[in-house]
């Protein structure tokens, strides 16, 4: 089976996407320089939630970038024959959702300016440090990934490439969730369950991410993806979103158990207002429980509204479970004096309240939007896409059968 | 890095060594006043002293002991001296209330089961393991070797990770553009900041900060932890006393007395 | 880019500024109208010294203050202020940062140069008191 690469055709629908997408990039770079300009004070951040919407984006879009990944990886680690005409798309979408969503946490810095000093002076304690580190290698090695994919040249050198690309990326995301998990200080934090449960959620984000770029480029270049290459996928992302599910539930019930931390968790899960709205019906209910429906249950077998529906809402899920994990592990109050009612001029023993503004949201956008220009112009210019996934080109079986005509 | 044992929890014990070393150390030029007790007894008596061209060292920890039973509820002399003397509070204008920055806080403690009170001044508790400092990527959150933790805003990024590592909130960010600082206290937009010590005063020979010397209940007491001669090491040797949150073994430099 | 490199681009750039300086008239362009300084006849170092390597000393001192607590006056920032801008008190627009014609001594001339300043984003642009 010999798969074709083709760039798609940039035609009117196309100039029009990337009209759209540069459009938001402006309006995001204006809500940066208009954040940057006042300072944070025009933001809904404050000295108790310190890490707001910007965050979450950000970091919703890096854990997605290692998870997009694993389509590629899954060719090259472990050898499977179907992943690999998917792998390029792979590997182009997580440098771009990487590069997203780093602009995001960039450009929220209170000194952005000093970008050089993060780049330069290092304290190799921190697991920021390393994750400055982490990002950059990330670029580059899957950049060199891409490379040995795109270069004939190089193409026999792409599966030792992609096992150093899948092993730096588990790191990354162990990474990008011990900066949570090694915060001492703080009750919904402080867990080692955490890195782990980032790396199966970026399983999860990253391959909804990849489906929902492969239908649409798909759907909107008219070139064929069967139900062969579409009903694996779907099954892993089936996989995925439960394993999500299982690493949440060890979480919160190893919480419950320890007398420390029930407060935290009746605030998430009980009486957190939004959080324990987003928690229950966002990322539970719609995020990871519709998706399964609409994954597993018979009725939609074959459908592909129903596949594009299940990876837009466990997106959807995992945004608002960044956002309880962020913003919820913020808002609810440190405890240093056990056992006592606390208060203070600082919001020392309350709940911290935050509401989002429109600048912030626009700062996001503006990741995603980076994402997609990046994907959007790379496969118009470079040979990414399969010219085709149908089945009679991609189903083992349906190849068995064509060639017994000839 | 190095996990330095409790600094100084033993009994201010007058032995021969410690002495001597501190007379190596005091050598350096600073103004020190002996008195000769008996013969072969010497008592030092200035042992902040440093001369202004030497750097700080690890000889000496800054410590802070805050009596809270002194303490009284509703009194923030200590908040008003720290803003007089660092010049926040009052320059922050466009900032929203939980925007603004607090160095220092009287929190108002009730306990739950017996509704005993406690009210008691919170700021850096300049641990000896900062977490803050672990977490900084630039190495702008950094503690001195004599154990003040500073913010080098040379460095500071703003990305507020140490906000999210402090276990006591002692840390804020600096929303909008900043005029007016004080010389002794360099502050502004984009920056993370908290109390320092009054480090400039320390450095200056004061031996005490703004809010020790407001506090007209004399509820808080500086001194160097390891000079066994300090009013401060010699409470910390005799009294019990608490550092919040001790279960986190940062062993900090602020002790609390009382709660 | 190399250490020596920086080193030189950033000597001859100086050079050009000193040049721009110094030769007032003659040059091309006038020379900024830097504030004289309110108090003492010399500086720490020679003028032309202080042109061309005030950043090095300043910086060499702000880490020996910040992170070890070295407290000498010579090329402290504060000193500069000192002598070279008037307290607020008595002069309150000395502070104006992005005025060639600013009466602020650093601000005046980076105005001039265009370049950018931040220490006073944080450092007090005037000294204390009276």
């Amino acid at each position: 089976m010999k798969t074709t690469y083709t760039q798609i055709e940039n035609g009117k629908g196309f100039w029009s996407l990337l009209l759209l997408l540069a459009g938001m990039i402006a309006v995001g770079l204006a809500a940066t320089f208009y954040m940057e300009h006042n300072g944070h004070w025009v933001t809904g951040m404050d000295n108790q939630i310190v890490w707001g919407m910007p965050h979450v984006f950000a970091i919703f879009l890096i854990v997605a970038a290692s998870g997009a990944l694993n389509v590629a990886s899954i060719g090259s680690v472990f050898g499977r024959k179907m992943y690999k005409p998917l792998a390029p798309l792979s590997a182009l979408l997580a440098v771009a959702l990487l590069v997203g969503g780093l602009a995001v946490l960039v450009l929220d810095l209170g000194r952005p300016d000093r970008l050089a000093v993060a780049m330069t002076t290092f304290n190799f304690k921190s697991i920021f440090t390393w994750n400055v580190i982490l990002y950059n290698g990330f670029l580059l090695i899957v950049g060199i990934y891409l490379w040995t994919m795109l270069e004939k040249r190089m193409n026999k050198h792409k599966d030792q490439v992609g096992i150093v690309a899948f092993v730096w990326r588990l790191v990354l995301t162990t990474g990008t969730g011990s900066i949570f998990g090694w915060l001492v200080a703080r009750q919904a934090y402080d867990a080692a369950i955490l890195a782990p449960m980032f790396v199966v959620m970026s399983f999860s984000f990253g391959l909804a991410f990849y489906l929902l770029v492969l239908l649409a480029t798909y759907q909107l270049t008219g070139r064929e993806v069967g139900d062969y290459v579409l009903n694996r996928l779907k099954s892993l992302l089936g996989v995925f979103v439960a394993s999500v599910l299982y690493f949440v539930m060890v979480y919160h019930f190893t919480n419950l158990y320890a007398a420390e931390h029930t407060g935290i968790e009746h605030f998430i899960l009980l009486n957190g207002g939004i959080f324990t709205l987003l928690f229950w019906l966002v990322q539970i209910i719609i995020g990871s429980l519709v998706p399964l429906a609409l994954i597993y249950a018979p009725q939609f077998r074959q459908n592909r509204s129903a596949l594009t529906a299940a990876a837009i809402l466990v997106l959807l899920g995992g945004l608002a479970q960044v956002y309880v994990i962020l913003i919820g592990g913020q808002a609810y109050p440190l405890i240093n004096f056990p056992g006592y009612e606390v208060s203070s001029t600082f919001a020392d023993g309350i709940v911290n309240s935050y509401v989002p503004t429109l600048a912030e949201f626009l700062l996001g956008f503006m990741g995603v939007a980076i994402t997609l220009i990046m994907v959007a112009v790379a496969i118009a210019a470079l040979r990414i896409l399969p010219s085709s996934l149908a089945d009679k080109v991609m189903d083992p079986h349906a190849l068995v059968a064509a060639q017994a005509k000839k | 890095m190095m996990n330095r044992p409790d600094d100084n929890q033993t009994t201010a014990n007058t032995s021969e060594l410690p002495l001597l070393d501190r007379r190596a150390f005091l050598k350096g030029g600073a103004a020190v006043a002996t008195f000769t007790l008996a013969p072969g007894i010497i008592l030092y008596t200035t042992a902040e002293a440093r001369n202004i061209d030497e750097r700080a060292t690890d000889k000496v920890r800054w410590a802070m002991l805050i009596d809270s039973t002194l303490c009284e509820q509703g009194c923030s002399e200590c908040v008003t001296a720290c803003q007089d003397e660092n010049g926040w509070g009052s320059n922050e204008i466009k900032s929203r209330p939980s925007q603004q920055a607090q160095w220092i806080r009287k929190v108002e403690l009730k306990n739950s089961e017996t509704g005993m009170l406690h009210s008691l001044p919170m700021m850096c508790q300049h641990c000896a393991n900062p977490p803050c400092v672990d977490v900084c990527p630039t190495t702008a959150s950094f503690k001195r070797a004599d154990g003040i933790v500073l913010v080098d805003r040379h460095l500071c990024i703003g990305c507020r990770f140490c906000m999210m590592a402090c276990p006591y909130k002692a840390r804020s960010f600096v929303h909008e553009t900043l005029t007016n600082q004080k010389s002794n206290a360099p502050r502004g937009k984009g920056c993370v900041e908290a109390c320092t010590l009054c480090v400039h005063k320390l450095d200056a020979g004061d031996g005490t900060t703004a809010c020790a010397q407001a506090c007209s209940k004399g509820a808080i007491l500086v001194g160097d932890l390891k000079d066994q001669n300090s009013e401060l090491a010699k409470r910390v040797s005799k009294y019990a006393t608490t550092q919040i949150r001790a279960d986190l073994g940062l062993n900090t430099g602020v002790r609390y007395q009382g709660i | 880019m190399s250490l020596p490199t920086l080193h030189l681009l950033k000597g001859a750039h100086l050079l050009l500024l000193t040049l721009l300086l110094v030769s007032g008239g003659v040059a091309v362009a006038e020379g900024p109208s830097v504030p004289k300084a309110l108090k003492g006849e010399q500086c720490v170092e020679s003028v032309p010294n202080m042109r061309r390597n005030h950043m090095e000393y300043l910086k060499h001192h702000r880490v020996e203050t910040m992170r070890y607590g070295v407290r000498t006056e010579t090329y402290s920032l504060k000193k500069c202020l000192d002598c070279h801008v008037a307290p607020k008190a008595q002069n309150a627009a000395a502070t104006d940062m992005h005025d060639t014609n600013s009466q602020h001594f650093c601000n005046n001339c980076h105005s001039y140069a265009g370049v950018k300043l931040d220490c006073f984003d944080c450092h007090a642009a005037q000294p204390d008191g009276q």
